[in-house]
């Protein structure tokens, strides 16, 4: 078995984590861990687990074997100790659309507890920190895309998780909206210290944000090191892409459940 | 911005135990009943199928004279049975938000917030009783305008709001039940229909128990909207009798409640997976 001190160090350590569905094993025996106020990008085609993974670590999912250890806490034994320390922004576009920016916020200060006097300030503050406050009286269904992220990663950071999921943050988003989520990205990792787990199919992306990139393939995590090794070790001008192929064997736009597809698009298509 | 005088969570003050609980509860009502009064159109449309039930199902069954109903009009005595019948079909078909809005990650956002499970199906019951209570207060004016001899006593008033928001409580919380179950829209609608007339007409919304055959009667003795509309019936109508007793009727209601609240938390996890 693992060592406690170094899970105890780690604020994501995945231990032997799997999730079979039927016959599918779509999570296999993973493991990996990822240092306090790191950024960990996922890569991987579609059906490769990264959702699946991402389900477990948000304990949306309960593991069929194995378990993480999220900011010390055993996802399996404590999932409601993992969900004080969590935050998370799903693929989808979460937040309300029929309700208003600030009514979004007000809702997820309430569900994380944060009582009145607290909730006020941390409000004002996400509103005013991701550019929101003008129109944080208007409902989220008129917002922009890049708007709407901002808002979820704002509703994802209020209650000050140790450790944030996102699930490809910038998907649909065009590439000005994208910069300023990643800005943002960046300045709540530097203001808090926030450790990142975050899932992308593009490769920009992860060689902007992560310190450390992971590829997954058929539940499995074909490579993991820095973006910088990972391109060294396919050849010397390699991109990302390059990376993503070598280990995967596939472009991104093969393999993959129905699904996954179908959602992606309707998140890009509800984006405009 | 700077943080550096920010308290850790832990570190608050609650008034009272439980007070987050609450907060949390009520957060999730509040999440809906904010959007309803951003657009309040389904108020409107619900309020349709009871004025045709008492307008004219009840008219007309109130001049054939031919259902007893122990000397009160027939549409007295199907007032309370319309009133519980518009709780019903309103809360029936309220798990389908929860589908709807599981594929949008709404639920998903919820289940990943510190919020313990119970308070996510408890929220979602009070806001269904929310609705429950404008369609009350519309009922009572349809029968008002049609002269049905209705009580005004403050108890009376006190114990249809009970009823009427323990039935919403129980069916909406059944229609979560049912939307984690089945998991898709498409079905939902099916079951939801199937289930409507079913748990209408075996109960004693528009006819009474005793006119029933025994089977049927032995159906409607565990349909809580018996309970409901007996209930109803005692306190809503001027010369309404219980056939149960009021407080059997109660807690037979309680007693629903707490098994679908149970049932209906232990399940909810399972809509997102």
């Amino acid at each position: 078995m693992e060592n406690a001190p170094v899970a105890n160090t780690n604020a994501i350590e995945v231990l032997s984590l799997t999730r079979r569905f039927g016959a599918l094993v779509a999570v296999d025996h993973l493991k990996f861990s990822c240092a306090p106020g790191a950024t960990f990008g996922l890569l991987g085609p579609n059906g490769a687990g990264k959702s699946t993974l991402i389900k477990m670590l948000t304990t949306l999912l309960p593991p069929s074997e194995g378990t993480a250890k999220i900011a010390g806490f055993d996802l399996v034994q404590h999932p409601e100790a993992v969900r004080r320390k969590i935050g998370y922004v799903s693929q989808m576009l979460s937040a309300d659309g029929d309700l208003t920016g600030y009514e979004n916020l007000l809702i997820s200060a309430k569900l994380h507890g944060i009582p009145r006097a607290e909730r006020a300030r941390r409000m004002a503050q996400a509103l005013e920190f991701m550019d929101l406050a003008h129109v944080s009286g208007k409902r989220v269904r008129q917002y922009s895309g890049g708007m709407i992220r901002r808002l979820e990663i704002a509703q994802s950071m209020l209650h000050r998780p140790s450790v944030l999921f996102m699930d490809e943050p910038s998907v649909g988003l065009d590439p000005s909206a994208k910069r300023s989520v990643w800005e943002r990205i960046r300045e709540l990792r530097r203001e808090f210290g926030t450790t990142i787990l975050l899932t992308t199919h593009d490769m920009e992306e992860a060689d902007q944000l992560c310190d450390t990139v992971a590829v997954m393939h058929r539940g499995v995590l074909a490579a993991m090191d820095t973006p910088a090794v990972l391109k060294a070790q396919v050849g010397p001008a390699a991109t990302l892409d390059d990376v993503f192929i070598h280990f995967t064997g596939a472009t991104i736009s093969e393999g993959g459940e129905l699904r996954d597809v179908a959602r992606t698009r309707s998140t890009t298509q509800r984006l405009g | 911005m700077s943080l550096a005088h920010e308290a850790p969570l832990n570190a608050w003050d609650e008034p009272f135990p439980g007070a987050n609980y609450l907060r949390q509860t009520f957060a999730v009502a509040e999440a809906d009943i904010r959007k309803l009064i951003h657009d309040p159109v389904e108020l409107f449309t619900r309020m349709v199928q009871p004025v045709l039930w008492l307008l004219i199902f009840g008219q007309v069954f109130n001049r054939a004279r031919a259902i007893p109903t122990g000397g009160i009009s027939y549409l007295d005595f199907i007032s309370p049975g319309i009133l519980a019948q518009s709780v019903l079909f309103g809360a029936i078909f309220y798990g389908i938000s929860l589908i709807w809005e599981r594929d949008l990650g709404i639920v998903q956002k919820f289940l990943v917030s510190p919020a313990p499970r119970s308070t996510l199906v408890l929220g979602r019951a009070i806001s269904s009783t929310a609705r429950s209570l404008c369609q009350m207060v519309f009922v009572y004016l349809i029968a008002f305008l049609l002269h049905v001899q209705l009580r005004f006593g403050i108890f009376d008033l006190a114990g249809v709001v009970a009823a009427v928001m323990l039935g919403s409580a129980i069916f909406s919380t059944f229609s979560l039940i049912v939307a984690c179950l089945v998991k898709s829209r498409e079905r939902f609608m099916g079951i939801g229909q199937v289930l409507t007339m079913p748990l209408f007409f075996a109960s004693n919304a528009i006819y009474p128990i005793s006119l029933m055959p025994a089977w049927l009667r032995a159906v409607s003795r565990v349909n809580p909207l018996s309970y409901q509309v007996d209930a109803l019936r005692t306190l809503m109508i001027v010369g309404g009798s219980s056939v149960f007793g009021i407080t059997r009727d109660f807690l037979m209601l309680l007693a629903a409640f707490v098994v679908v609240v149970v049932v209906a938390t232990k399940l909810y996890p399972s809509i997102v997976t």
